[in-house]
C-alpha cells in the first residue's frame, strides 16, 4: 500500500512559538450514552482511558480521549491501530446504539509549543487563553478565525489542535502568522 | 455581540460560535393537517417586542441546539435550555417573571 | 508666529532633533513631538484647507478631538488620508501632506467657494441636485464625485502587518487619565482582574499640565508612582497607544492599538484590535473643551485653550507672542496664567461673563493680566492666521468697542464630558443645567447579558469638576465594578486638591444678538464647515428633529463626530426651536470614538490568509498541472485542465470527448459523506428524502431527493446502504455541512427518541469518478477483486483494495457512460489519483473537471441542485414524481408539497431545449409569451436553468422550467438575448443522449 500522508506533510515553522504537524495520527468518533457502563468499559478496552469530564480531555502514552459533545467522545490512538481499535468498540458495544467511525484522514492535528502558544492562539480564537482560565487537560471546540477547530492543553504546556483536512494549510497558515516574530503582545507566558 | 451559554457543553461564548435558528417550540404539523394548521407553523413567526424564545446551535462547538430566552429590546439572556422539551422550563419562566411581571409569549406566561 | 519655547516641553527631548516633510518641506522636531506639535514649533499655522469652502484652517486641539488638521500620511501602498496631526507621533523620517486643496495650500483655487458661501448654504445640494433628472448621471454626480470625500484612498496592497487578540478581563477602564489610574487601582486592589488602555502615548492625560496634589504629592509624581504599582500588580494589563474604539452588546469592547505606528520598519504588527469581553467597563474618558461661535473662530492661531496650554507645557511650544484669551468659564485663566508665567504676552482676558471668574482671575490680574468681564470678540481679523481680534460687549449685537493685536487667540466654551463609549451601547444623557453639559445618566446605564448595568463613568466624562472630585469619583467607580464582579473593594480614595471656581455660563453664540453677517463667519463645526446660520437655516425649513438637522447640515459628521460641534449646535437649534436643549437631545453615538483603520478590523485575514480555501487530497497534483480552478463555497475544483495553448472551452470539450470515447478521472472529494447509523435510522431517512429509503439493501446505492419542510428541493445525492443499521449518505458538495446540521436539527429538536447517530465523515475519504468505456478496464489493472458487469451490478457498491488501498467502490454514473467512484481513507487520495492516472495512459485517460461533468449530465437530462432549482423548485417541477414515494405518511415537505399553490397544474415544468440554429441558449433566459403584465413588462412562460454546448452532439443544449412544458414538445420558444436578438429553441425530452441507459449499462 502506498504512504500515507498527512495534509501538512511534516510542515513545521518557529515564530513566538513552534508549530509543527503532529504527524499521522488515529482519530475515532464514538457516539453513544456517555453515562453508560458499557460505553466506559469500551473505551477502557480500547483505549484504556476513562471518559473524562465535560470539555475535558484525558491522555495516556500516545493515546487520548477527547469529550466532544454529551453524546460524543473523539478516541485517538495510533493511526495503524485505529481498525484495530474500533473492532474492540464495536465488539464492547455490540447490542448498544452507537456509532464509531475512523475520522483520522478528515483532520489536521497540529502541535503548538513554546513561550507564545497562547497568545498565538488567542489571536485567532474567542476564547479566554489565560494561565488562570486555561488549564491542562481543559478541551475546547470553537472557531480559529474563519473555521471550527479544538484543541487541548496537555501537561507540558503544549497545545493539540485538531482542524478539518481540507482547511490544513489555512489552519497552519494562520497560526504561523499569529506566531510571526515581533507580534508579541507579551501578556501570557 | 451576545454572549451565550450553551447548556449542552457547558460554554460561555461569544455569537460567533453560534448559529441562531428562529422560534422555538414550534409543534410539527405534516400530512393531515390543515392549511392553516401548516400555515401557521410554518410561516406565522412571533416577532416579539420583548421576552422571545429563541432556537441556536453551538456549531462552532458541541454542535449542539439548544434554546434561549431572551429579551429582543434589552438583548437579556434569563436562561438557556436543552432543545429536547416541548416548553419552557419552570426555572426559565420564573426568572423571566421575576425581571418581567405579566410576561405572556405564545401560550406561555 | 508659533514658535518652540527653549525650556518647557515636558514630553520631548531637547537634546534630539528628527527629520520630518509636510508638503515637502523639511521640517525638524523633536521626539515625544506630536506631528502637530513639531509642525507648530516650526510655525506651521495653516495646515489644510476646509472641506466645503477651503477656507485655510490651523490646528485648533490637541487631541482625538482635532477637526481641521488631517493629513495624508506616508507615500506609496503606506500612504493613509484624514491622520489627525494631533494623534500622530513624530518619528524620523515622516512625512505627511495637507489635503482638500489645490494647486498649493497656500493658493487654493476651491477657496472661491468661500465668497459664494451665501449661496453654499445646509442643504444646498438636496436643492440643486434634484432637477433636471437627466442631468443627474453626467453633470451632477461627476460634480459632486469631484467635490466629495475627505483625503483621497491609498493605494492597494497594505504592506503592513495587523491582528486581533481575544482578551478577557473583570473590568476594562478606558483612559489613563487621573481617572482611569484610580479606577484601576482601586478595582485591582479589590481584586479584580483589570484592564487599562490609553489612547495615547502617556499617562496621566491633562492632570500634569494643570497640575494639582494627589496624596500628598504633585500630580505628575502620583501618576508615575501610580503606573509603577499596577505595573506591578499581576492582576493588571496596561496598554498606551491603545483606544477604546467602541462599547458593544454584553460587555465587548474594541481597543485599538496602534503598535508600531510610530516605530515604521519595524517587525511588530502595524496595528491590534483587542477584542476584549469585560465584565464591568469604567469609561474614564475625561472631557473635551468646547469652542466659542463668534465670528473667524476658525482662522489659523484661533486654538482651544486648554491646546494652547498643551503646546507650551507639553511641548514648548507657543502659539503666539500675544495671545488673546476668551472664555465663559474659569479654566480658560489657567492658559492666561501659564503663557504669562512663561514670559509670554496676555494683552486682554474676554470673559463672557459680567461676573468675571474666581480665584483664578484674581491669580491673572495679579499677574498684571487685564480681565474684561461682560466682554467677547466681535470678530477676529487675519486671513491665513490671526492677526487680531474685535471687541464687544457679549450682551449686545457685535459694535466694536476696541481692535487688539494679537496672533493668537485662545477660546473656552466650558468642557463637555466624553461620553461616547458610554452611549455606545444604550446609556442614557442627563442634561446638566450648570455646566451645561451632557453627562452620563447613572439611572440608565448599559445593560448587559443579565440585565444589569455594565459601563461606569468616572472622573471628568461623568462631570467631576476638580482633581478632588476626579479622583473620588473614580475610586467609587473602580469599587462599584469590583463589586459588580464579586470582589470586596477596600480603602478609601486619596485626597487631592480642590479648587474653588465660579460658574460657568452658557455662551452659545458670541456676541448674543450676532447679526447675519457674524453668524455666518461663526462656524460650528471646522470639519463639515458647518455654521451658526446653517443650523438656524434649517430649524426654519422644518428640520427640527436633532437627527434631521445632523444629515441637512452635516454638523457632526465624517471622521470627527462631533466632538467639538455637537453641544453647540444642539445649543443653537434648540434656540432656534426656542426649547430646551434636553429636549433637542442628541445625536446618536457610534462606535468608533475616532477612526480605526480598516486594516484592524479585517486583521490578519488578507493575502493567502484572507479566507480559508478548502483544498481536497488531489489539490497539488491539480495546481501542478494547470488546473483552471471555480470556487465552489470555499473548495477550489478544477474546472477544467486547459492544456498547452488550449481555451477554457477547448479544454472542457477535449476532457468530454475523452470521457465519452475511453477513459476520464474526476476529483468528487469535495460531495459531502454522512454516516447515518441506528435502529432508527431507516426510518430517519424516509423522512429525509422523498424517496423510500429504508427498503435499500446493503450493498445497493439509491439516488434521492431531499426537500426542506417549506416542500422545496434543498440537496440529492446517492445513499449507500453499509449494512442493516448504518446508510451513508452523499450530499452535494455546497450541502455537506448544511445536510448535516440539518439532519442534527431534526433528530435533537424534534425526535430526539429516535436512536440515530451521524457523523460528517466528507473529509476522511478522497474520492475519484473513474469514468468512460475503459473505466473498468482501468480498476480491474489495479484490484484481484471482482468488479465485472455480473458481480457489481449498476447502482451496487462493494469494498475492493484497489492498488493496495483499502476503497469502497460505487457503481454510479452521473456522466452516462460506465463509471465507478472510488472512496479511499483521504491520505492515500493522491496515491490512488496518481496510480489510476498510470494505469489509464494506455487509455489516453485525462482529468476532467467541473464543466465536463456539468455538460455531461445536461446531456443525459440529470438535474443539478442550484441550477434547476433555486429554493423555490420542488421535485414536481421537475417531473420526478418517481423519486417521491407514493407509500410513505410522511416525509419533509410532504404536507407542504399538497398545498395550493404547489399542486397548481400551472406550475412551470422541466424540459429539454434544442436551439433552431445549434447556437447556445443565454443562461437564465426568459420565454416571452404574448401580451404584456400589469407593469407593461412582457409576459413569460418560462426560463433556462441550464445551458451548454454539448460537443457530443456538436450543438447547444439547454433545460428550462416551462409552463406546461411537457405536454407542449416540439414547440418553438423565443428567448430574447440582452443584446436585443433573440434566440429560438423547441422544447424537446431532457434527455439528450443514450434515452435507454446502454452506455452506463455494460
Amino acid at each position: 500500500m502506498s504512504e500515507a500522508v498527512t495534509p501538512l506533510n511534516g510542515a513545521r515553522f518557529e515564530g513566538l512559538a513552534t508549530i509543527e504537524d503532529a504527524g499521522l495520527t488515529g482519530m475515532i468518533t464514538l457516539r453513544g450514552d456517555l453515562a453508560s457502563k458499557e460505553v466506559k468499559d469500551a473505551v477502557q478496552k480500547a483505549v484504556g482511558l476513562d471518559i473524562p469530564a465535560q470539555r475535558q480531555a484525558v491522555s495516556g502514552q500516545g493515546s487520548a480521549v477527547l469529550w466532544m459533545s454529551p453524546d460524543e467522545l473523539l478516541l485517538i490512538c495510533a493511526y495503524d491501530s485505529v481498525s484495530q481499535t474500533i473492532a474492540t468498540l464495536e465488539e464492547a458495544l455490540k447490542g448498544q446504539h452507537f456509532l464509531a467511525v475512523n475520522v483520522s484522514d478528515a483532520r489536521t492535528y497540529l502541535h503548538l509549543s513554546g513561550a507564545g502558544a497562547r497568545e498565538t492562539l488567542a489571536k485567532l480564537c474567542p476564547v479566554d487563553l489565560s494561565e488562570a482560565a486555561f488549564t491542562p487537560g481543559m478541551f475546547r471546540r470553537t472557531r480559529m478565525a474563519q473555521v471550527p477547530a479544538a484543541f487541548w492543553l496537555d501537561e507540558a504546556g503544549t497545545f493539540h489542535l485538531i482542524c478539518f483536512r481540507s482547511v490544513a494549510d489555512y489552519a497552519f497558515n494562520l497560526l504561523k502568522t499569529a506566531a510571526l516574530p515581533g507580534g508579541e503582545v507579551e501578556i501570557y507566558g | 455581540m451576545l454572549i451565550l451559554t450553551c447548556p449542552c457543553c457547558g460554554v460561555t461564548g461569544e455569537e460567533t460560535e453560534f448559529h441562531q435558528g428562529g422560534e422555538a417550540h414550534l409543534k410539527r404539523f405534516g400530512p393531515g393537517a390543515s392549511d392553516d394548521e401548516f400555515h401557521t407553523y410554518m410561516f406565522a413567526k412571533e416577532n416579539p417586542k420583548g421576552v422571545h424564545f429563541e432556537r441556536w446551535r453551538h456549531n462552532n462547538g458541541c454542535g449542539k441546539w439548544f434554546h434561549a430566552a431572551r429579551d429582543t429590546v434589552t438583548l437579556e439572556v434569563y436562561g438557556t435550555y436543552p432543545a429536547q422539551t416541548l416548553e419552557p422550563p419552570k426555572e426559565i419562566r420564573d426568572a423571566i417573571t421575576a425581571k418581567r411581571p405579566g410576561w405572556t409569549w405564545r401560550e406561555f406566561a | 508666529m508659533s514658535t518652540r519655547l527653549a525650556k518647557t516641553g515636558r514630553l520631548v527631548d531637547h537634546n534630539r532633533a528628527i527629520a520630518f516633510t509636510f508638503n515637502g518641506k523639511r521640517l525638524k522636531g523633536h521626539p515625544g513631538d506630536t506631528l502637530a506639535s513639531a509642525l507648530l514649533a516650526n510655525d506651521q499655522m495653516l495646515v489644510g484647507r476646509s472641506f466645503k469652502y477651503h477656507r485655510p484652517r490651523g490646528i485648533v486641539a490637541s487631541g482625538a478631538e482635532e477637526p481641521n488638521a488631517l493629513v495624508g500620511l506616508g507615500e506609496g501602498t503606506r500612504f493613509e488620508p484624514n491622520q489627525r496631526v494631533t494623534t500622530t507621533e513624530l518619528f524620523d523620517g515622516l512625512t505627511c501632506i495637507s489635503q482638500n486643496h489645490w494647486p498649493s495650500l497656500d493658493f487654493d483655487i476651491g477657496a472661491v467657494n468661500t465668497a459664494f458661501a451665501r449661496f453654499l448654504p445646509a442643504g444646498f445640494y438636496y436643492k440643486t441636485f434634484i432637477h433636471p433628472r437627466p442631468f443627474w448621471k453626467h453633470v451632477y454626480e461627476p460634480f459632486i464625485r469631484q467635490s466629495a470625500g475627505l483625503g483621497k484612498a491609498s493605494n492597494p496592497g497594505d504592506p503592513d502587518r495587523y491582528e486581533h487578540f481575544y482578551y478577557f478581563c473583570d473590568v476594562l477602564v478606558v483612559g489613563g487619565g487621573v481617572a482611569g489610574l484610580q479606577a484601576a487601582v482601586t478595582a485591582a486592589e479589590a481584586g479584580s482582574k483589570v484592564m487599562l488602555i490609553e489612547q495615547t502615548a502617556h499617562w496621566g492625560g491633562r492632570a500634569p499640565v494643570d497640575g494639582g496634589e494627589v496624596d500628598g504629592q504633585p500630580v505628575a509624581d502620583w501618576v508615575d508612582a501610580t503606573i509603577a504599582k499596577l505595573q506591578g500588580m499581576p492582576n493588571v494589563t496596561l496598554r498606551n497607544r491603545c483606544m477604546g474604539a467602541g462599547v458593544y452588546d454584553h460587555g465587548y469592547a474594541l481597543g485599538y492599538e496602534r503598535v508600531a505606528d510610530h516605530t515604521p520598519g519595524s517587525d511588530a504588527p502595524r496595528h491590534r484590535l483587542w477584542r476584549i469581553r469585560a465584565g464591568q467597563i469604567v469609561t474614564a474618558t475625561g472631557a473635551i473643551e468646547r469652542p466659542l461661535s463668534f465670528a473667524g473662530n476658525d482662522i489659523p492661531g484661533v486654538m482651544l485653550a486648554s491646546a494652547v496650554r498643551d503646546y507650551a507645557v507639553d511641548f514648548g511650544v507657543s502659539i503666539g507672542d500675544r495671545t488673546v484669551v476668551v472664555t465663559n468659564n474659569d479654566d480658560a485663566y489657567r492658559t492666561a496664567i501659564t503663557l504669562k508665567q512663561l514670559g509670554l504676552e496676555i494683552p486682554v482676558i474676554l470673559d463672557a461673563r459680567q461676573s468675571g471668574g474666581g480665584a483664578l482671575a484674581d491669580e491673572a490680574r495679579a499677574l498684571g493680566i487685564r480681565v474684561e468681564n461682560g466682554k467677547g470678540i466681535a470678530k477676529v481679523k487675519g486671513g491665513k492666521r490671526v492677526e487680531g481680534v474685535a471687541i464687544c460687549a457679549q450682551a449686545g449685537e457685535g459694535a466694536v468697542l476696541e481692535e487688539i493685536k494679537c496672533d493668537a487667540v485662545a477660546m473656552s466654551g466650558g468642557w463637555s464630558p466624553v461620553v461616547h463609549l458610554w452611549s455606545h451601547c444604550g446609556g442614557k444623557l442627563i442634561w446638566d443645567e450648570a455646566h451645561a453639559h451632557f453627562r452620563p445618566d447613572p439611572a440608565n446605564p448599559p445593560k448587559g447579558a443579565n440585565g444589569e448595568g455594565f459601563v461606569i463613568p468616572a472622573g471628568a466624562a461623568n462631570g467631576a469638576g476638580d482633581l478632588a472630585s476626579v479622583v473620588r469619583d473614580a475610586h467609587e467607580a473602580g469599587q462599584a465594578a469590583a463589586k459588580a464582579m464579586g470582589h470586596k473593594p477596600k480603602g478609601k480614595a486619596p485626597e487631592a486638591s480642590t479648587s474653588e471656581e465660579a460658574p460657568m455660563q452658557p455662551v452659545w453664540l458670541m456676541p448674543q444678538g450676532a447679526g447675519i453677517k457674524l453668524r455666518m463667519k461663526s462656524w460650528l463645526d471646522y470639519q463639515n464647515d458647518v455654521k451658526v446660520s446653517d443650523v438656524q437655516l434649517a430649524a426654519r425649513e422644518g428640520y427640527e428633529s436633532v437627527e434631521h438637522a445632523k444629515r441637512y447640515t452635516t454638523l457632526g459628521m465624517a471622521t470627527d463626530q462631533g466632538k467639538l460641534s455637537n453641544i453647540n449646535g444642539l445649543a443653537i437649534l434648540s434656540d432656534a426651536l426656542s426649547q430646551p436643549i434636553p429636549q433637542t437631545g442628541t445625536t446618536t453615538f457610534r462606535p468608533p470614538y475616532t477612526p480605526i483603520s480598516l486594516s484592524s478590523i479585517a486583521g490578519e485575514a488578507k493575502g493567502e490568509i484572507f479566507q480559508p480555501i478548502r483544498k481536497t487530497p488531489m489539490h497539488g497534483w491539480h495546481e501542478a498541472n494547470g488546473a483552471d480552478f471555480e470556487p465552489v463555497g470555499q473548495w477550489r475544483r478544477p474546472y477544467c485542465f486547459p492544456k498547452g495553448e488550449e481555451g477554457r472551452h477547448e479544454a472542457v470539450n477535449r476532457e468530454i470527448k475523452q470521457t465519452r470515447a475511453s477513459l476520464a478521472l474526476l476529483d468528487a472529494s469535495t460531495l459531502g459523506k454522512i454516516i447515518v447509523k441506528g435502529p432508527d435510522a431507516g426510518r430517519f431517512m424516509d423522512m429525509l428524502y422523498t424517496n423510500m429509503m429504508s427498503t435499500l439493501k446493503p450493498g445497493r446505492c439509491r439516488y434521492g431527493l431531499m426537500c426542506n419542510e417549506n416542500g422545496f428541493l434543498m440537496d440529492d445525492g446517492v445513499v449507500a446502504r453499509l449494512d442493516e443499521d448504518t446508510f451513508l449518505v452523499h450530499t452535494t458538495t455546497g450541502g455537506a455541512d448544511v445536510i448535516h446540521g440539518h439532519m442534527e436539527d431534526w433528530l435533537q429538536c424534534e425526535w430526539w427518541d429516535w436512536k440515530v447517530y451521524t457523523a460528517n465523515v466528507t473529509e476522511q475519504y478522497a474520492q475519484i469518478g473513474v469514468a468512460g468505456p475503459n473505466s473498468r478496464k482501468v480498476i480491474e489493472k489495479l484490484t484481484g477483486d471482482d468488479i465485472s458487469a455480473d458481480a457489481l451490478t449498476f447502482m451496487g457498491w462493494t469494498e475492493i483494495t484497489v492498488a493496495g488501498i483499502p476503497a469502497r467502490v460505487f457503481r454510479i454514473s452521473f456522466a452516462g457512460e460506465l463509471s465507478f467512484e472510488l472512496s479511499v481513507p483521504a491520505s492515500h487520495g493522491r496515491a490512488l489519483w496518481d496510480a489510476l492516472l498510470e494505469a489509464g495512459e494506455e487509455y489516453g485517460v485525462t482529468p476532467y473537471g467541473t464543466e465536463g461533468m456539468h455538460v455531461m449530465r445536461a446531456e443525459k437530462g440529470f438535474i443539478m441542485i442550484g441550477d434547476e432549482t433555486d429554493g423555490t423548485v420542488i421535485p414536481q417541477d421537475l417531473n420526478m414524481d418517481w423519486a417521491i414515494s407514493k407509500k410513505k405518511e410522511d416525509y419533509l415537505g410532504k404536507r407542504a408539497q399538497e398545498r395550493e399553490h404547489m399542486a397548481d397544474p400551472n406550475r412551470w415544468k422541466l424540459v429539454g431545449l434544442e436551439t433552431l440554429e445549434g447556437e447556445v441558449l443565454p443562461d437564465g433566459a426568459y420565454a416571452t409569451a404574448p401580451g404584456t403584465n400589469a407593469n407593461g413588462q412582457r409576459n413569460t412562460q418560462g426560463r433556462v436553468t441550464s445551458t451548454y454546448h454539448s460537443p457530443t452532439l456538436g450543438r447547444g443544449i439547454a433545460m428550462g422550467l416551462v409552463h406546461h412544458g411537457p405536454d407542449r414538445m416540439g414547440e418553438v420558444l423565443e428567448f430574447p438575448k440582452v443584446d436585443g436578438g433573440i434566440v429560438k429553441a423547441k422544447i424537446v425530452d431532457p434527455i439528450f443522449y443514450d434515452k435507454d441507459g446502454e452506455k452506463q449499462n455494460v
